[in-house]
């Protein structure tokens, strides 16, 4: 009956007892697009070793094979499944490789700007006062410049202090640094909200009546219960950041040419899109569709378990 | 309620310190608290005739408090809606800053102490809360709620023994210990105020200040957590201040009354003389509002106007502009609590002249 005189369940007990599980083996949706966006990520890290091709290996790269078309049109090499850019690379591999870079930038970005947006929104609504004014008009200020001028202003210095190839060889640190710096605002706004109505519930009050240390209401009491919009705007914000990363590539800005991201892809192939090589933009942008849309499914699920106001009581 | 003739029984239980059963337990002293309307310094500027001005407006929440808590007895603070009272409570928890006064607790001054150094009160004192749907944090777990204040305030004790004492502390409040492993929202409104008092009396406190615990629960409810709440007293040598502003229960609970208006206490006594001779104007209003079943034609005493706004306080008592006795010395001069040989503290100049 007491459930302290049984021993402790195992971490994986209590993962396939939990609902989390439960509600996942019957939504078919949240199995479908974590199928796909599982299947993605493997095969976008896995790339090295599951493409045809390496494009940032100019020596497999053919000029005089470029813009081929997808196998299922007519003029197509079969050697190229998905047909080749104007530069003569494989578009499979380039897309898988492209997929990589996307997913690095979009999830690194929005971890900086979870991990900045939420310690200070969180600061800002529990402790409020001047530490509230403070970072609230520095999140205004952030909002005030748009992420391109972030990236023009942040990549105008670096290129110009430690030059252009310092920049390309890391860009895919730069565009995580400067879609991080730019938009943890949303975050910190949002979270700051809710930390408000949090904070003037009793639950807090009992645990400050209790003792508790400031830092240990804000973490362990204030913040879960804030989590949910962050879940929700995590995914918005995945999304953002690598539509950002494409905005940024779009207008070179973003990842160089020879290592492309699906943002570029999409870019490089807009060019030739009127001389009828469509797939050098378009399977790169439903790529892009899916793999966005998959993120935005699958956090509305986790959104809806993560409430246990949701599934209990 | 021969719960009066209690109390300095309970007293004489307490072993340690003899000579300061006198010694009340809390001591609260020409408390006040306000809050300010005007926000920030920028906002409180304002252009007037010409000049730069600034203006600050304030809630006058408490006016002057002085309240003294002895061991043992449970002392009902009552009065309606925006009198103060629950500013009361948690002024002397520590959750609100004092703006004025004294508060002492053990003979010690605790209004002043940082978080740090409330730390060891805050195992001798803790708070019930008012709505036990707000009051349990949801992503915790019963058991983890209830782990959280001992593990805090006992870092010495092992997982074993925090968890006996959360067991039996949950048997104390009559919750089954299998209830531990589920959330607060699982759970009816009584059975969340029964887990809300466990994690009071978790900590074994002394002194327990509890917010209008009972009023928002089902009448049907109100009595077994009250009774439980009496229980606990009984058990555990508890002393209360309870805020209600139900006149029954103050009845049913009480060891002693105060009655508060508009941020200051108008009266002080025990539970049966305010009950059997309330003096003050306002108590007395309040007394004859009480639905009787013996008189078909109630004699109400009606107050005429409205409660003043606490942001521009009356002179004088704050009770004059409604009181059928206010005379000019009333307007002027605030009155202050006088004992009374019946044990019973009262705040008017009609009563202590003798004009009523």
């Amino acid at each position: 009956m007491s459930t302290y005189a049984s021993p402790t369940p195992t971490r994986w007990a209590r993962f396939r007892d939990s609902y989390f599980l439960y509600s996942f083996k019957r939504t078919w949706s949240a199995q479908l697009c974590l199928a796909i966006f599982v299947s993605l990520v493997i095969i976008a890290f896995l790339a090295p070793w599951l493409a045809p091709t390496d494009p940032y290996d100019l020596r497999q790269i053919d000029i005089l094979a470029s813009e081929l078309p997808p196998f299922w049109i007519a003029g197509a090499d079969e050697m190229y499944m998905l047909g080749t850019d104007a530069q003569g690379r494989d578009l499979l591999s380039i897309i898988l490789y492209g997929t990589r870079v996307s997913l690095i930038i979009g999830f690194g970005a929005v971890l900086l700007q979870a991990l900045l947006g939420v310690t200070f929104g969180l600061l800002a609504g529990y402790l409020g006062g001047r530490v509230d004014a403070l970072l609230m008009r520095l999140a205004d200020i952030q909002l005030s410049f748009s992420t391109l001028m972030v990236a023009i202003v942040v990549g105008a210095i670096v290129k110009a202090t430690l030059g252009s190839s310092f920049y390309s060889e890391y860009a895919v640190l730069m565009l995580i640094l400067i879609i991080g710096l730019a938009e943890w605002p949303q975050y910190a706004r949002t979270v700051r909200a809710s930390v408000l109505a949090e904070r003037s519930k009793e639950y807090v009050d009992a645990a400050r009546v209790m003792g508790l240390g400031s830092r240990r209401i804000m973490f362990r009491h204030v913040l879960p219960n804030t989590l949910s919009p962050v879940f929700v705007i995590s995914t918005v914000q995945i999304a953002n950041a690598i539509i950002s990363e494409a905005a940024l590539s779009f207008l070179g800005l973003g990842m160089p040419e020879t290592h492309p991201s699906l943002g570029s892809l999409i870019k490089s192939g807009f060019d030739y899109i009127q001389s009828g090589s469509w797939w050098i933009t378009l399977i790169p942008g439903v790529v892009l569709v899916v793999l966005v849309l998959t993120i935005n499914l699958l956090g509305d699920w986790v959104r809806d378990v993560m409430n246990p106001r949701l599934y209990k009581g | 309620m021969n719960r009066v003739a209690q109390a300095p029984a309970l007293d004489s239980q307490i072993p340690a310190a003899p000579e300061q059963d006198r010694q009340a337990l809390l001591e609260i002293r020409d408390l006040t608290k306000r809050f300010s309307l005007s926000g920030d310094f920028l906002e409180q500027l304002r252009f007037k005739g010409g000049k730069l001005v600034r203006k600050q407006e304030f809630v006058h929440a408490i006016n002057g408090v002085s309240l003294d808590i002895q061991r043992g007895e449970a002392l009902c603070v009552v009065g309606e809606s925006g009198c103060g009272k629950s500013t009361v409570a948690r002024v002397v928890m520590g959750l609100l800053s004092p703006s004025g006064g004294e508060i002492r607790y053990d003979g010690a001054r605790i209004d002043s102490l940082s978080s740090r150094q409330l730390l060891p009160y805050r195992k001798r004192m803790q708070m019930i809360f008012q709505n036990p749907y707000a009051s349990l944090n949801p992503r915790m777990t019963i058991q983890q709620t209830l782990e959280e204040p001992l593990r805090l305030h006992h870092p010495d004790w092992d997982r074993q023994k925090v968890r006996d004492k959360v067991e039996e502390v949950m048997a104390s409040v009559g919750i089954a210990p299998d209830w531990g492993k589920r959330f607060g929202h699982e759970f009816s409104g009584g059975q969340r105020q029964r887990i809300a008092i466990a994690r009071a009396l978790a900590v074994d406190p002394e002194f327990i200040v509890a917010d209008e615990p009972i009023s928002a629960l089902d009448v049907s409810i109100q009595a077994q957590v009250l009774n439980l709440l009496m229980d606990a007293q009984r058990d555990r040598h508890l002393t209360y201040l309870f805020i209600t502003h139900d006149l029954a229960v103050v009845e049913h609970f009480g060891t002693r009354v105060a009655v508060m208006y508009l941020g200051t206490v108008c009266e002080i006594a025990p539970t049966a003389t305010l009950f059997a001779t309330p003096r003050h104007p306002y108590t007395q209003a309040l007394m004859s509002a009480i639905p009787k079943l013996e008189d078909d034609r109630p004699q109400h005493i009606r107050l005429s106007g409205e409660v003043p706004t606490p942001v521009n306080l009356p002179s004088g008592c704050v009770f004059h502009a409604r009181c059928p006795h206010a005379n000019e010395r009333c307007r002027i001069e605030i009155p202050r609590l006088i004992a009374k040989e019946d044990g019973s503290q009262v705040a008017c100049h009609a009563v202590e002249e003798g004009r009523l």
